[in-house]
């Protein structure tokens, strides 16, 4: 059995009310460092999380938002966000960050790491990992 | 005796915006603050609540909690007032009580 095991961090959360969104992506990037194979999902009002255009100037709390365009830097480049929670929302593919990673199998090519998965899809994801954190 | 009611939940989290809604008599003014915004915003599955209860109660958003979310006034639901933190003053100064929903 290899020592690279598939992490899967799920957010569940709005990004200000509470803290598990911030507290999510300290997690995933300290984990980052130990070359695991880590994936990030949004569900639900995680899906919030990633929006774009957030702007905490006025509320004197710190904007994360920007630090997720460090995770392609970190390898996590495999970013499932549930289509469902999407729609419900009445947000689209648009709204979210334009989240990237340089492909280092194919001459570093930029690529797109956000992936917009159904429910089904994503079930199947969940299943193929081997340890979860959910916040 | 007039109320505001305050809603600072998401809707899709949990039910505050809801009870707040069905039981908020005619007149009584809303605002939507902090994780509450989200409420505030047109196209989703709890769009139409909000939107049925204009017709009888004023809905309010904090416009510096929208600002950290990414919530532009363009996604609002027509009639929604956006106001600031004077504003959140004023409305609890306006009304006999506050009813902050949890």
């Amino acid at each position: 059995m290899s020592d690279i095991k598939k992490f899967m961090y799920i957010n569940t959360k709005a990004p200000y009310g509470t803290i598990y969104a911030w507290e999510s992506l300290e997690v995933v990037l300290i984990g980052a460092a130990f070359e695991q194979e880590v994936s990030m999902a949004f569900i639900g009002d995680g899906v919030y999380q990633i929006a774009k255009g957030q702007d905490t100037s006025d509320l004197g709390v710190k904007n994360f938002s920007p630090t997720y365009s460090a995770l392609g830097d970190y390898d996590v480049n495999k970013i499932y966000v549930e289509k469902e929670s999407l729609e419900a929302r009445g947000l689209t593919l648009d709204d979210l960050l334009g989240l990237k990673y340089e492909d280092e199998d194919d001459d570093w090519a930029e690529k797109d790491s956000i992936r917009v998965v159904s429910s089904t899809e994503l079930a199947e994801i969940l299943e193929q990992q081997e340890v979860v954190f959910s916040f | 005796m007039s109320t505001l009611h305050t809603v600072n939940k998401s809707p899709f989290d949990r039910r505050a915006l809801e009870s707040c809604l069905r039981l908020a008599t005619k007149g009584s003014a809303v605002l939507l603050f902090e994780d509450g915004v989200y409420g505030a915003m047109k196209g989703t599955e709890k769009s139409a609540i909000v939107e049925k209860a204009l017709g009888d109660v004023s809905i309010y958003v904090l416009g510096a909690d929208m600002k950290a979310r990414g919530v532009d006034t363009s996604k609002l639901i027509d009639g929604i007032k956006v106001v600031d933190y004077k504003g959140f003053v004023d409305l609890t100064v306006e009304n006999d009580k506050v009813n902050a929903w949890l």
